[in-house]
C-alpha cells in the first residue's frame, strides 16, 4: 500500500481561504460573498486584499445567492460563503431557479459540513447537502479531503464555468495530498492501489479510509482506495474499473446514506455490473452535539467501521 | 426610440392582442398582471432603456431588465418581440413543447432578452442587486431595472434585499412594484394585507416614488423622473397603481383573472377593445 503521512493538520476551510485569495489575485473579476460568517470561512486575507470586490450581506442567505447570481451578469464569478446547511437547504429554491436552471456561473461555497462541525448540533450538521446538490441538473459536486485539496479545487472551480457546489469543513484534518498538485474536477484520485476490496472514499473520509487500508493490510487485505473529490460529474469510469479487479466496494462519506456519493457508486453498479457494496454513511438519522471525533466513532464514520465494512463485504463476494 | 405618447399606446394596444391571443392559444397563462403591466413595459423597451436587441447575456453599457414576478411572462415576451429580440412568429409557442416561450421566463431556452429565470416568486430584486453591484464594478453606469408583483412582497427575500440595497447604496437601482391590490387567492388586502407600502421601503431607505401605471404619459414621464433620482446614493422604488386586466373590460379589476384563459367568445371581445397597431402574429 502507498505510504501517507503528514506533518500538519489544517482545516479545509482554510484551505478554501487561501485558495480563494489566490483565485481572486488570478482573476480580478472573482468576487465574494459572505452571510456574516467572514472568520468561520476564512475570508478575511480576500477581504483585506480585495475590499472593493467583496459583498456582505448580512444574515440573509437567500438575498446572496440572489446577489451572486446577478453579479454573474457583467462577467464576474461570485463565490458565496456561509455554513453548509445554510448554503443548500435553507436557499434551495433560490440556487435551483436563480442559479442552476438560470446556468449562472456561481460558486456556492460551504464549510462546517456534516457532524464534524461538533458541538453546535443537528441544527447546523447538514447530511443531506450532497443528495440535494446533485439532484440540480448542471451542479457540480466538489468535496475535497483535506487542506491542500479544497485550496486547489478553490482555485480550479474559478477556472471553471458553471454552478458549483463546493463542500468543506471545520475540524483540523492531516494534510496528506501534495501541495502543488493540480485539481481535475470530475477526475477520481487513486490513493492507493490495491487487489481485494475497493474503497471509494470523500472528503473527511479520506483520511480514514487510508488508516483502514493499513489496518486491512497487516491483516493481509490489499485494499484499493479511490478518492472521489467531485462526486458529480462522477468518474464512474474509474470506479467500475477498480471493483471490476477487486468484486467488492465500500463508500464512505460524512453524509446521509441516502442521497450521496454510495448511492452514486451504487447506481453505476447496477446500471452496469452489479458487485456487493456497504456503506459507511450516516444512517438515515440526524446528528447531534458532541465533539467532532465523538460523533464520528458514535455514527460509524472511522478507520475501524471501514475496516469492518471491508470484511464483510469481502465475505459476501461470490 | 420614441417620446410620442401616441405611438406608445399604439404599441401597447398590440401588446395586449399579443397577450390575449398567447393566452388563448395556449388555453393558459396569466393574462391579468400581463395586462395591467403592459404600458410599463411598452415604456421601457420603446422609450427609456437604452438597450441592443442583438441580445448578450452581459449586458455591458447596456439598462437592464428583470422580471421578477415571471408569471406576467406574455407581456414580456411580446415586448421582446416586438422589440426586436425574436420574431413576433415565435409568440405562438407560448407554452407549448419545445418552445423557447416557457410558462415563466427562462435562460435555459437561450431566448434573447431574458437574463435569469422567475416564476417561484421574491428572487428578483436580489438578483437586480446583484446586477447593479456588477455594473459598478465594471464601471458601467447605466440603470438596473425590475418590476414586482404587490402579492410578491409577502415573500420574505423581498426584505432581505430591501434591507441590502440601501445599506450598500445600490443607487443605480430602480425597482417598480406592480400595485394593483390583487393576487391569486383574492384581494391582497384580503389574503396578507401589505400595510403601507410608501412608509415601509421610506424606513427601509428607499427613495418612493408613486406613479399611475395605465397612462402611458404618466409612466413615460414617472420612469424619466426616476431616472433623475438615481445616482444619489439611494435604490428608487416606484410604487405603480395599475389595473389587473387593464385595456379589457371585462378582464378589468378582478384577481380572478389572474392565471385564466379566456375562451373563443371572451378572445373576440377582448380584441374588438384593442386597436391591431403593428400587425398580429
Amino acid at each position: 500500500m502507498t505510504k501517507y503521512t503528514y506533518t500538519e493538520k489544517k482545516d479545509t476551510r482554510s484551505g478554501f481561504g487561501a485558495g480563494l485569495l489566490e483565485a481572486g489575485k488570478r482573476n480580478p473579476k472573482v468576487v465574494a460573498l459572505c452571510a456574516d460568517l467572514v472568520g468561520s470561512l476564512k475570508m478575511q486575507d480576500f477581504i483585506n486584499a480585495f475590499p472593493e470586490r467583496f459583498v456582505q450581506v448580512g444574515i440573509a442567505e437567500a438575498n446572496m445567492m440572489g446577489i451572486a447570481a446577478g453579479l454573474t451578469i457583467g462577467g464576474h464569478v461570485p463565490f458565496t460563503g456561509t455554513f453548509a446547511n445554510f448554503s443548500t437547504g435553507r436557499v434551495y429554491d433560490q440556487i435551483r431557479q436563480s442559479i442552476a436552471y438560470s446556468d449562472k456561473n456561481v460558486k456556492i461555497c460551504a464549510s462546517h459540513a456534516g457532524l464534524t462541525l461538533g458541538e453546535d448540533g443537528a441544527t447546523h450538521q447538514i447530511l443531506e447537502d450532497i443528495g440535494m446538490m446533485k439532484m440540480l441538473p448542471g451542479m457540480t459536486v466538489i468535496n475535497p479531503c483535506d487542506y491542500n485539496q479544497t485550496k486547489a479545487a478553490t482555485i480550479a472551480i474559478a477556472e471553471h464555468h458553471g454552478p458549483v457546489y463546493l463542500r468543506f469543513g471545520r475540524p483540523v484534518v492531516p494534510i496528506f495530498t501534495p501541495a502543488d498538485q493540480v485539481f481535475e474536477i470530475g477526475k477520481a484520485w487513486m490513493v492507493s492501489e490495491g487487489t481485494d476490496v475497493t474503497i471509494v472514499a470523500t472528503g473527511h473520509l479520506v483520511w480514514e479510509a487510508i488508516q483502514a487500508g493499513e489496518q486491512l493490510e497487516a491483516m493481509g487485505i490489499s485494499a484499493e482506495i479511490i478518492n472521489i473529490h467531485t462526486i458529480k460529474p462522477f468518474d464512474e469510469e474509474a470506479v467500475l474499473r477498480s471493483i471490476a479487479k477487486t468484486g467488492c466496494v465500500v463508500t464512505a462519506e460524512e453524509h446521509n446514506r441516502l442521497g450521496g456519493l454510495g448511492d452514486s457508486v451504487a447506481q453505476a453498479l447496477v446500471k452496469n455490473k452489479p458487485a456487493p457494496q456497504e456503506y459507511i454513511a450516516v444512517n438515515d438519522s440526524f446528528g447531534e452535539s458532541g465533539t467532532p471525533e465523538q460523533l464520528m466513532t458514535k455514527y460509524g464514520l472511522d478507520a475501524k467501521h471501514i475496516v469492518a465494512a471491508a470484511q464483510k463485504v469481502i465475505q459476501r463476494k461470490g | 426610440m420614441t417620446q410620442d405618447i401616441q405611438e406608445l399606446k399604439g404599441i401597447a394596444s398590440q401588446v395586449r392582442r399579443d397577450v390575449v391571443r398567447m393566452v388563448h392559444g395556449s388555453q393558459s397563462g396569466h393574462p391579468g398582471g400581463s395586462l395591467g403591466c403592459t404600458d410599463f413595459l411598452v415604456a421601457l423597451y420603446f422609450s427609456v432603456m437604452k438597450h441592443d436587441p442583438s441580445f448578450n447575456m452581459d449586458g455591458v453599457n447596456e439598462d437592464l431588465f428583470f422580471l421578477s414576478n415571471g408569471h406576467i411572462s406574455p407581456v414580456f415576451y411580446s415586448v421582446l418581440a416586438r422589440s426586436g429580440y425574436f420574431g413576433v412568429a415565435e409568440l405562438a409557442t407560448f407554452r407549448k413543447l419545445d418552445s423557447r416561450l416557457q410558462g415563466h421566463p427562462t435562460t435555459h431556452e437561450h431566448l434573447p432578452g431574458i437574463r435569469i429565470a422567475s416564476g417561484s416568486l421574491g428572487q428578483g430584486l436580489s438578483v437586480g442587486i446583484g446586477a447593479a453591484l456588477s455594473k459598478k464594478l465594471n464601471g458601467d453606469d447605466r440603470l438596473v431595472f425590475t418590476l414586482h408583483g404587490d402579492g410578491e412582497l409577502q415573500e420574505g427575500q423581498i426584505w432581505e434585499a430591501a434591507m441590502f440595497a440601501p445599506h450598500n447604496r445600490v443607487d443605480n437601482l430602480i425597482a417598480t412594484v406592480d400595485v394593483n391590490g390583487q393576487q391569486i387567492d383574492g384581494p391582497t388586502k384580503v389574503v396578507l394585507s401589505l400595510g403601507d407600502l410608501h412608509a415601509k421601503f421610506a424606513a427601509f431607505g428607499w427613495e418612493v416614488m408613486e406613479m399611475k401605471g395605465n397612462d402611458m404619459a404618466a409612466v413615460v414621464e414617472g420612469l424619466q423622473k426616476a431616472i433623475g433620482l438615481s445616482g444619489n446614493g439611494k435604490p428608487v422604488v416606484i410604487l405603480m397603481q395599475t389595473d389587473m386586466g387593464a385595456g379589457v373590460d371585462f378582464m378589468m379589476g378582478s384577481h380572478k383573472w389572474h392565471g385564466v384563459a379566456p375562451n373563443d367568445a371572451q378572445l373576440e371581445q377582448a380584441l374588438n377593445q384593442l386597436e391591431e397597431s403593428l400587425g398580429d402574429y
